[in-house]
């Protein structure tokens, strides 16, 4: 009698519930790849619309091209004075965040007491997260009007502009991550370099930051990649001019604003808007490269630091 | 002696560097709201814009945002939810599991400006959504999904194993297990996240430059096929579009001071939240 219920009752019971259980993992592991999807997508996508181009113009010629005229007859379509911009504003841009921010985290983890931790990073975080247009709008109303005057400039809207506000604005990130890394330099550390004797600033100096390297290099990298693909800010304040830098104090076009600019205007399938994407893929090649590097040497942090993957 | 002098010189440059970041970003917010301020009034706020963008409110404007805002969120929480889950409760440590870690790492570094090509491509020309709410909201999607996954994921991880294993004890199954315990106890920090990632999309310019926004639509959005006035591009649009850049001016103040004290407000209620969170639970 028993074994009947079992077979006719509990069995059906059980593989609905077995068959239930499968089926919300697989809906799960399907979702997942979601990610996944939409990254091989975006690869593909700038691929299938980028790659027409390379017809058109050679791939060296593109890269290396020192022109950038896409609507004359005959067009020009060299990115170089592009690259070279956005190249320009990061690098100015770091020059600018390195130290605001690896100061702050040093400032935050050393010398703050836990009242005024507890108060600054919050706010630090808060700041991270004012929109790229705001800071956009900010410099070409306040800090442009600024440096026309001091500088004496035809125009305010330059690659210094750029550099400054994209420094500002990348500040709270690097700030936020270098601040976790000095987080994970395990407290023995400094305690065994007190014990022979040096000061606090010497330990910092000669203990902590060394030890904490890497994990700063990766608050850096990882600032710059957010600097090279930032658009609404560059599209701002940059000044726009397709030309080879040679000043900080000139107009420059990063490629983000060139194809932010361009794209409106570009006739859909020709090979303007073609280029354009090409400029996509040569920009997404470069973050995802430093999106590798500050992987691989986060993971070398950590393995270094004795933390587990 | 010198060692003293150093480090009081080394410690004061510390400072230094806090105070100016403070400082710079400070005397940002301070010029907008100071600048700003004079332009809202009620009127700013419910009306719509009128004599070329001169005058008016901009009320289409901010609705405009709110519906691409919650359009990216329907689309990018279930799939961030569930992605956090499987990554999670189902398959932490499995090879599949370092590959979807690693694209979601990739994608959160992805440019804006390069979802805004793929929603161009793919949403509006591809699937022929057109220039609309639609467009942009799943493009924005995207962009917020690494966001929903990684603080899904630390809300879930938050999750006591021990509360897990007495519900498996009982007799519950995995998913029942994730139904009825997980996630409810992981809610609030599921939830700290979507707030912290609705700060993010509603400030986003790029993505929505060619995938959802217009400087000039008449009235409100009519479907989730129309184009849309939004916030961040409203901003850009007023200052480098339009034939009076003068008068435009004042109503960029008002819309800069309104999407920085609204992305400001979410992202601190966020933050807070998840502060208080931490302290209660040490």
């Amino acid at each position: 009698m028993a074994r009947w219920i079992f077979r006719r009752a509990i069995t059906p019971i059980m593989k609905m519930l077995r068959f239930k259980e499968k089926l919300y993992k697989w809906i799960f592991t399907i979702l997942a790849f979601a990610s996944l999807f939409f990254l091989i997508g975006i690869v593909l996508v700038l691929v299938k619309e980028g790659l027409p181009i390379f017809q058109k113009v050679s791939f060296t010629k593109f890269i290396f091209g020192r022109f950038w005229y896409p609507t004359y007859n005959p067009a020009e379509f060299g990115i170089l004075p592009l690259i070279l911009a956005s190249i320009w504003v990061t690098l100015g841009a770091v020059a600018v965040c390195v130290p605001l921010g690896v100061g702050s985290a040093l400032y935050l983890n050393e010398l703050a007491g836990p009242c005024q931790k507890a108060m600054l990073k919050p706010i630090i975080e808060l700041l991270a997260s004012i929109p790229s247009v705001v800071f956009g709008f900010f410099g070409m109303v306040i800090l442009t009007p600024f440096l026309q005057k001091i500088f004496h400039l035809p125009t305010g809207l330059t690659a210094l502009n750029a550099s400054i506000i994209l420094g500002v604005m990348a500040t709270p990130t690097v700030c936020s991550i270098a601040e976790d890394a000095l987080n994970y330099v395990p407290n023995a550390f400094r305690e065994a370099s007190f014990a022979v004797g040096a000061t606090r600033w010497q330990t910092l100096i000669q203990v902590v930051i060394p030890a904490a390297g890497s994990g700063i290099s990766t608050a850096i990298i990882l600032g710059m990649s957010r600097a090279i693909g930032e658009t609404m800010t560059v599209l701002m304040v940059a000044g726009g001019a397709a030309v080879m830098p040679h000043t900080f104090l000139e107009p420059v076009r990063p490629m983000t604003a060139a194809i932010a600019a361009e794209m409106g205007e570009a006739p859909m399938g020709g090979n303007h808007y073609h280029a354009l994407f090409a400029i996509a893929l040569v920009l997404f090649v470069i973050t995802f490269l430093f999106n590798i590097i500050a992987e691989i040497v986060s993971r070398r942090f950590r393995i270094k630091l004795g933390l587990s993957g | 002696m010198k060692k003293e002098f150093s480090q009081n010189l080394g410690f004061f440059s510390l400072f230094l560097c806090m105070a100016a970041t403070l400082l710079v970003l400070g005397s940002i917010i301070y010029f907008i709201t100071v600048r700003g301020f004079g332009v809202l009034s009620w009127n700013f706020f419910t009306q719509v814009p009128y004599s070329a963008m001169t005058k008016g409110g901009i009320a289409p404007v901010i609705v405009g945002t709110f519906y691409i805002t919650l359009g990216a969120i329907i689309f990018a929480l279930p799939l961030g939810l569930a992605c956090a889950i499987y990554l999670c409760e189902y398959s932490p440590k499995s090879i599949m599991a370092n590959i979807i870690r690693i694209s979601i790492n990739n994608l959160a570094g992805v440019p804006s400006v390069v979802f805004g090509l793929f929603g161009l491509a793919v949403f509006v020309k591809f699937f022929g959504f057109g220039v609309s709410i639609l467009s942009g909201s799943l493009t924005l999607g995207i962009l917020a999904l690494p966001m929903i996954i990684s603080s899904a994921q630390e809300a879930l991880v938050a999750v006591p194993q021990s509360i897990r294993e007495a519900s498996l004890s009982l007799g519950a199954t995995k998913w029942e297990t994730i139904k009825n315990i997980v996630l409810p106890t992981a809610l609030p920090g599921i939830l700290t996240g979507v707030i912290l990632s609705i700060g993010r999309v509603a400030g986003e310019t790029a993505p929505i430059l060619f995938t959802a926004a217009a400087f000039y639509t008449r009235g409100y959005p009519k479907s989730i096929f129309s184009e849309v006035m939004a916030l961040p591009y409203h901003i850009y649009a007023l200052m480098t579009e339009g034939a009076h850049p003068d008068k435009q001016r004042a109503i960029a103040y008002g819309c800069s001071l309104v999407l920085l004290f609204l992305v400001l407000f979410i992202s601190g209620f966020a933050i807070f939240l998840r502060q208080r969170k931490r302290s209660l639970h040490g």
